[in-house]
């Protein structure tokens, strides 16, 4: 360059002086091969990172395709990732720092076939990125094999014959797909070809960053590019093939643009500081003291409540482990999970005892409550020779066992209070009542603690339960002291 | 009652909460300044995503339920890659599907922390407990000479203590971390004292962190040239021998004298511990060695004990697939033997002292 | 050759960055970019530039896929 001439047009900022990173003696030229729609894309997206001031926030992200080393070249950040994963990658990155921009370069294959779900998601969720979408209706880098997007009768090397709309179906149309989504801003099908389609692509790319900087959302630019060494042709029977073919089955045009009615999205700072942390995980009514009040139990107990899935035998469990919890006992609690759950039958197991607790699963038990006649039939056989039976007379009939065994009108207690889903609070009344026979020691103040607790956020039903409790432990009813 | 009076009244971590395992590695993972969880729901580790919907909006963290377990592994990929500290979780058959991301962020040498709380298999299985995933967490898992380390907590105190620990070694070797537990483990609920937070980590300088300092920052795991992708192997192996010398991590129970000695994971270490007391109660000279750490395996703990003791016993709730381990271990110098069940089911007290009995007799 | 003219732009081809696809070539509306009879050191027959008769329009820089291998110049006035 003279002293008196000045560049209009040149080799981007946005690119590395040289391309260090690629291996080889070739420094200064990328891997594309000739006439390649890539590198052109390649620089309209160099030129606008430095145009727009975006290079030094810009993550370009190198799909797997023939795009897989665009970290060679551009002077922003760069990473490569799994087949089709771009989007969810991309949003992984702007989730974590939103003040970061993305681009999700990706190809017809990683994007429309095994990408597919992530892109559509991503597109979906309206992640603040832009995606730059090749489509040049064939693979490229795995040499010439059908793409979704191959235009049926085109002759790949994987659809020997021409692509069959009755075997592959229709090519893919990705713009129009996505347009019709309510979350992306802006959707545009451009073509690197002719000068005129060069310079709409280069705008619609512009558009798109634009938007993205302004944190408005989602936008796909969708590039019809050409792949002339795969398609057997030059580069301008390339061209002449997208604008005959492609064109009229990909329409050029702007599908979607509705920046201008969207806010910009906004994602607060993350809270790191510890007292708000612990604000957070722990506040200040979630746990009971537990360095106030002790109590030694006198052995383990392994404790099994069982009933119908809705009984609330779960919550059950969950009580008497709170109760055990506020008197530093140590105590385990374990559901039976899963589908038999819903609508069947559900169990838990509690073990409360002094020691470190061993196995949480409750097989031989110390103490059984059953609230319907299926769990009593169950678990009955494992309760231990000196074992103690608590069970809801309402729906369960006295059971043939040489047991000792309690038994309560929960169930009618929990009528005659106007809600049967304190049916649990009446058994568990009932079993503190059998609890004190046993340890000789009285948790019934720890029990209305628990029931207050568990019930802290639906305060209406703090009495109910406590009531219910109350009258469970009242009438509960001595049916075999063994 | 403000925050102040209530570190003062009762400081942080001399409180307890009742939580399930599950929802303890959301604790932990919080407590350990992870920014962001990334996951598609599956029983029996639901309940982290539940914990961390609720939790992790509420310190403007990101929660996001992702499309798939592809997606939630590679959301973890771009958080992890922007310099910020992620989890997902899974179990079984969402592990095998994330297992190509993992690869990539082993290569990537990015931190990153994953739960599986392993349910039944093969296919689609069922809900219940099972130990089927060791093989394919503990050996790497999916394709290429890459391990992760994988720590196995027993209770909801290890699921928060082991998560919260998980970050710290993700972060030391730039590698994922596995928290591998079992359904009884994640679905057990216990009392769990917390660790104190920790604050907003500085951006390690490798981070694709959007900024003009780090704008030259790459990530990648292709390297055509086959020496440039053999040094990044031979670096990974040497990461690997470093983990293997400083990170193992192991609990011993009455072995100095055992004569038999149990090995067991998870939940059944638990099973183990009542089954020894049972029968040191009986005048039975056994003992107990429970790796906490599976990658790296305790493998100088158990060649300690080859001298002692006369064989082996693993339990397992699979087919038999950390056995190999033990044996390798001692270099086959002792019978091991495998006492195991699949399907869901947990072996009980009697199966485990019934086994030692025998061999004992 | 009408180099006593005052051209106001100028191409500049790096001929050993061309890969000889003849984007440029096609696109140039002064027909002002041509194929040679050389081959550069990637082993490919590469173009020129005529030395005259640019208009700066561009539309060889955007057609052409390598990032640097056409410059075009401006006179400064």
């Amino acid at each position: 360059m003279s002293v008196n001439e000045t560049v209009k047009f040149g080799r981007s900022k946005g690119f590395f002086e040289t391309f260090d990173r690629r291996p080889g003696p070739i420094k200064k030229n990328m891997h594309y091969c000739p006439g390649c729609g890539h590198g052109i894309l390649h620089k309209l997206i160099a030129e606008a990172l430095i145009d727009l001031g975006m290079r030094d926030k810009m993550i370009v992200i190198s799909p797997v395709g023939c795009a897989v080393f665009a970290y060679y070249y551009f002077d922003c950040g760069g990473i490569s990732v799994p087949h089709g994963r771009a989007p969810a990658v991309a949003t992984g990155m702007i989730r974590a720092n939103p003040d970061s921009f993305v681009i999700s370069y990706q190809g017809d294959g990683d994007l429309g076939a095994i990408g597919l779900n992530n892109f559509l998601q991503a597109a979906n969720r309206g992640e603040n990125m832009t995606v730059c979408f090749v489509n040049n209706g064939i693979y490229g880098m795995t040499s010439g094999q059908m793409a979704p997007t191959t235009l049926v009768g085109q002759k790949t090397a994987t659809s020997p014959y021409g692509r069959s709309a009755t075997n592959e179906g229709y090519p893919l149309k990705v713009a129009e797909m996505v347009a019709a989504l309510e979350s992306p801003i802006y959707v545009e099908r451009v073509a690197l070809t002719s000068t005129k389609n060069i310079r709409a692509a280069r705008t619609a790319l512009r558009k798109g960053l634009t938007y993205m900087r302004e944190k408005r959302g989602f936008s796909l630019i969708e590039f019809l590019a050409a792949c002339p060494v795969n398609l057997k042709k030059n580069a301008s029977e390339a061209d002449d093939w997208i604008e005959n073919n492609m064109i009229p089955y990909f329409p050029l045009g702007r599908f979607k643009d509705v920046a201008s009615d969207r806010s910009p999205i906004e994602r607060p700072e993350p809270v790191f500081d510890k007292e708000k942390v612990v604000e957070a995980l722990f506040p200040a009514d979630s746990g009971l003291d537990w360095r106030k009040k002790e109590a030694k139990l006198r052995k383990e107990l392994r404790i099994k409540c069982a009933g119908f899935g809705g009984q609330g035998v779960l919550s059950l469990g969950l009580m008497i482990a709170e109760m055990g919890q506020s008197r530093d006992i140590n105590v385990s609690w374990l559901p039976s999970y899963g589908p038999e759950m819903r609508g069947g039958t559900a169990n838990c197991s509690v073990v409360l005892s002094n020691n470190e607790i061993g196995s949480p699963i409750v097989k031989e038990t110390n103490l059984l409550i059953t609230m319907n006649q299926p769990s009593m039939d169950k678990f009955l056989p494992d309760l231990l020779p000196k074992g103690l039976l608590l069970y809801d007379r309402t729906n369960i009939e006295r059971p043939d066992t040489d047991r000792r065994t309690y038994s309560v009108e929960a169930g009618r207690i929990a009528i005659e209070l106007g809600n049967p889903k304190c049916a649990n609070s009446a058994i568990m009344g009932a079993f503190a009542a059998c609890l004190r026979g046993i340890e000789q020691v009285n948790y019934e103040e720890a029990f209305e603690e628990a029931i207050r607790k568990t019930f802290a956020k639906k305060a209406n039903l703090v009495n109910l339960n406590i009531e219910a409790f109350r009258k469970g432990k009242e009438s509960v009813k001595i049916e075999n002291v063994n | 009652m403000s925050i102040s009076m209530v570190k003062e009244s009762m400081s942080f971590n001399t409180r307890k909460l009742l939580l399930k395992g599950n929802e303890a590695s959301v604790y932990g993972a919080l407590l350990a300044g992870c920014e962001c969880f990334f996951g598609y729901p599956i029983t029996p580790a639901s309940e982290i995503a539940n914990t961390s919907a609720e939790f992790f909006p509420k310190l403007n963290r990101t929660f996001l339920q992702a499309e798939s377990e592809i997606a939630a592994i590679n959301m973890v990929f771009g958080a992890s890659a922007a310099g910020h500290r992620a989890l997902t979780a899974s179990s079984g058959l969402g592990i095998s599907l994330k297992q190509e991301g993992v690869s990539y962020i082993a290569t990537c040498e990015l931190p990153a922390v994953i739960i599986d709380v392993m349910r039944g298999g093969p296919g689609l299985g069922n809900i219940g407990p099972e130990q089927s995933d060791y093989n394919q967490v503990v050996k790497g898992g999916g394709h290429g000479s890459y391990k992760c380390v994988v720590l196995a907590p027993n209770s909801p105190q290890e699921m928060c203590d082991f998560t919260f620990k998980a970050f710290d070694l993700a972060d030391k070797y730039r590698t994922p971390v596995y928290v591998l537990t079992d359904g009884v483990v994640g679905q057990m609920l216990e009392s769990v004292s917390l660790p104190d937070p920790i604050g907003k980590k500085p951006l390690p300088e490798w981070a694709l962190a959007g900024t003009a300092e780090t704008r030259r920052n790459m990530i990648t795991s292709i390297y055509l040239d086959y020496d440039d992708l053999e040094s990044v192997n031979l670096k990974l192996q040497a990461k690997y021998a470093e983990i293997m010398r400083n990170e193992q991590r192991y609990e011993a129970y009455m072995v100095d004298d055992a004569e038999l000695i149990m090995v067991g994971y998870g939940i059944i270490s638990r099973l183990i511990r009542s089954a020894v007391d049972t029968l040191r109660s009986e005048g039975r000279k056994v003992g107990m060695l429970r790796p906490k750490s599976l990658f790296p395996f305790p493998v100088d703990a158990l060649r300690r004990l080859v001298g002692n003791a006369d064989s082996f016993l693993c339990v397992e709730m699979s087919n038999g697939q950390m056995i190999d381990d033990v044996r390798l271990a001692i270099e086959c110098s002792k019978p091991v033997r495998l006492l195991n069940r699949m399907g869901g089911n947990v072996p009980s007290l009697e199966e485990i002292t019934g086994k030692c009995g025998e061999i004992l007799k | 050759m009408s180099g006593a003219t005052e051209e106001k732009f100028r191409v500049e081809i790096i001929s050993d960055e061309c890969k000889g696809c003849l984007r440029c070539v096609n696109a140039c509306p002064r027909e002002v970019i041509v194929p040679t009879d050389q081959v550069n050191m990637m082993g490919v027959v590469y173009v020129e530039y005529a030395d005259e008769g640019c208009i700066g329009c561009g539309a060889c820089f955007y057609a052409c896929p390598e990032p640097g291998a056409i410059t075009v110049y401006e006179k400064k006035k």
